[in-house]
């Protein structure tokens, strides 16, 4: 396989690779940016909610906009994806309203999407974990008879998010070595940002992280994950391999974060404003303006109006995130398990009993746990 | 008659024919049947996509298995030895038990986690572990333990039929040696109760997997001297079923917990808990624990002297009585 797949270059011109194509014409490729562009946008505005204490934490995702666009993109609606905690690109790819996102990181749940229904499942803290989720979801597509069928609605691929720092833990290897020893269908999709929080990559790996696939037993690619071009063709051949029965991929697109790990890191004790400089020339959404721009696939009113949706959104979600409804008493309760059991069951009620105790009011279904404590 | 393991072996298999969506999966559960052949001659008949060889990684065992509960199915995992289920902790506590809760409820977690558990088995470290407060103090999950025959080949069926992610803990020292009829006719005690196994007037014995057996003999032997015990194997950890166990100590006076885990933060401290605050005015002693001692558990020469036998059992009794 050919290193480092580029189509398109940080000037906005065109490549050609010999084992990887991008098909799409100029309206996918506006439509590319277009949700790369609300993307970045909806960072910025979580990044400024985190500053304004509406937020207990944000994970930027700013630099990887491609990467995420990409891989999302190339998704068919049965495919299935894993994600870590920073891929709220892949979710609006996904139809998730990014207030369900925000919501999370607001403290008011832990995703309130449908993960069967969105094929996205929840955002995972503990790194790593979810690739072996992936793999088993990917057995389970097996055992559907839901592989090489030939039918494009029918064939599904699931697809692991993760950092460069993950490819460290054991679950991920252990991912691949079930995936390798099942064949099963799913992409192991890194995106190399190259820190895991102040830890470079070289203290992650000796050699290019891609390569590791062969010593599991299955195709690795190294990507230029700053351009949505490669990114969405890269993966998209991944998991036409896997729908078709060919087995496992890893990906690895080689990105920047451009931001900070989450809000309550410092970059600048670990990392030097040259480097940061110097990816700042590689910015994924800047190279496909200027291909648009150059090639007159795009006219600056089309930049004018998506700039206006950009700040329409950011409305939303500044109105948006205050609104969103406070988490109740019985949510911790009822939801721990399918069946309640009896002790729970009473724990539940007596702190029903213990609210409703208050004089003034019975804070219970219809109140929070918020105002309940204050009062 | 049937040991536990044939038990356990026709309940897995009752299962599996009643819902083609139970996977099992574990090391050297296929053709060999695992190490204890609980899973004996399963893979012949329902293949290899039923009963699933893994490769030698615990946490790939459940992290796998929770994508396959994510997928619809109902995966049945096992973990070969108790000591060998720490690499997948964070997979069982972390994501196994919390997916329901994190997805508000849209996503079940309807898995088995079968893990051979407590000691005396003459075997080497990490082969003789008794991890169930781990899990029981852990939200989400379900612990139950059974102790009989006739309780394993019920109790694997209805916590596979559970949505909720169950730690299913198998006596191994009487996976051959415990024997019992099986009538089909009689009906299932349910999944999450204790039950009364052995009347008595004096005191209330509490047990659960090896140590019902312990209790059962410890029994025998006290009536030959005129001490009549009750014996409660409490079957359900998480959540306990402790109405049954406060009737009989309301009724006797007195009781003794009685487990091989350590003693210390036990199962036996919270029953021991639970039973001050519902029975004081009923207690004529306190309530007294029998456990392995908090040291790590010892080589397999020097175990007689940790697990708790029938001795120990009856001193704890006789200073019960003698309060």
């Amino acid at each position: 396989m050919s290193e480092f797949v580029q189509l398109l270059t940080p000037e906005g011109e065109r490549r050609e690779h010999p084992d990887y194509d991008y098909r799409g014409g100029p309206d996918q490729i506006r439509s590319l940016y277009r949700d790369m562009t609300l993307v970045r946008r909806f960072d910025a505005e979580a990044t400024a909610l985190q500053r304004h204490g509406e937020l207990g934490l944000w994970a930027p995702l700013v630099g990887q906009e491609a990467a995420q666009v990409g891989a999302g993109r190339a998704l068919r609606a049965q495919d299935h994806v894993f994600p870590t905690y920073r891929e709220h690109g892949v979710a609006w790819c996904r139809g998730i309203d990014p207030l369900q996102v925000l919501s999370l990181f607001r403290g008011i749940d832990y995703g309130s999407w449908d993960p069967t229904e969105k094929g996205f499942n929840l955002y995972t803290l503990v790194i790593g974990a979810q690739a072996l989720h992936a793999v088993g979801y990917a057995m389970g597509v097996q055992r559907d008879g839901a592989v090489g069928t030939g039918d494009p609605d029918r064939d599904t691929a699931v697809v692991a998010h993760f950092g460069d720092g993950a490819t460290s833990q054991g679950d991920v290897n252990e991912a691949f070595v079930f995936a390798a020893s099942y064949q099963a269908p799913v992409v192991f999709f890194c995106q190399n940002n190259q820190w895991a929080i102040s830890e470079p990559l070289e203290r992650q790996s000796r050699i290019p992280l891609y390569r590791r696939a062969e010593g599991f037993g299955f195709p690795g690619v190294q990507v230029d994950g700053n351009d949505i071009l490669a990114t969405y063709a890269v993966t998209q051949a991944a998991l036409q391999r896997a729908r078709e029965g060919g087995g496992p991929t890893l990906v690895e697109a080689y990105t920047y974060r451009m931001g900070a790990h989450t809000t309550t890191d410092d970059p600048t004790r670990y990392r030097l404003s040259d480097e940061v400089e110097h990816w700042k020339l590689k910015d994924p959404l800047a190279r496909v303006e200027a291909y648009l721009r150059r090639n007159g696939f795009a006219t600056d009113a089309f930049f004018t109006e998506l700039a206006a949706e950009a700040d329409a959104l950011g409305e939303r979600l500044r109105t948006g995130v205050r609104q969103l409804a406070e988490p109740t008493p019985h949510q911790l309760f009822d939801r721990v398990y399918a069946e309640i059991g009896d002790e729970l069951a009473a724990q539940r009620d007596g702190y029903d009993a213990y609210l409703a105790s208050f004089a003034d009011a019975a804070p219970t279904d219809g109140g929070t746990l918020e105002t309940a404590v204050a009062r | 008659m049937i040991t536990l393991a044939k038990a356990l072996n026709a309940g897995l298999r009752k299962a599996m024919e009643n819902d083609p969506k139970v996977v099992l999966l574990g090391e050297d559960i296929g053709r060999l049947g695992g190490v204890f052949r609980i899973t004996d001659g399963l893979q012949k008949d329902f293949g290899e996509d039923r009963v699933v060889d893994t490769p030698l990684a615990e946490s790939g065992i459940v992290g796998s298995a929770v994508g396959l509960a994510l997928r619809g199915y109902r995966p049945v995992v096992e973990i070969q030895f108790d000591g060998f289920v720490y690499p997948a902790y964070d997979q069982i506590v972390n994501q196994v038990a919390k997916m329901h809760f994190r997805t508000g409820g849209k996503v079940t977690m309807p898995m088995v986690i079968r893990i051979p558990f407590a000691g005396g088995i003459g075997a080497v470290e990490h082969h003789s572990e008794s991890p169930e407060a781990q899990f029981a103090h852990t939200p989400g999950l379900k612990v139950v333990a059974c102790s009989n025959p006739i309780d394993a080949y019920w109790m694997i069926q209805q916590a596979i039929a559970s949505p909720d992610p169950i730690v299913f803990l198998e006596p191994k020292r009487l996976y051959h040696s415990d024997k019992a009829e099986l009538d089909l006719a009689v009906p299932p005690v349910p999944l999450f109760s204790s039950r009364v196994v052995r009347r008595g007037d004096d005191l209330t014995v509490l047990a659960y997997g090896p140590t019902v057996k312990t209790a059962l003999n410890a029994a025998a032997a006290a009536e030959k001297e005129g001490t009549s015990l009750e014996v409660v194997d409490l079957r359900t950890l998480s959540p306990l079923d402790l109405a049954p166990v406060f009737a009989s100590v309301r009724r006797t006076g007195r009781a003794v917990v009685v487990h091989e885990a350590h003693t210390n933060l036990g199962m036996g401290a919270e029953v021991a808990a639970r039973i001050s605050e519902e029975c004081f005015h009923s207690l004529e002693a306190p309530v007294l624990r029998v456990g392995g001692f908090d040291t790590p558990y010892p080589p397999a020469r020097a175990e007689e002297h940790f697990l708790p036998d029938l001795d120990r059992l009856l001193d704890a009794v006789d200073r019960s009585l003698t309060w």
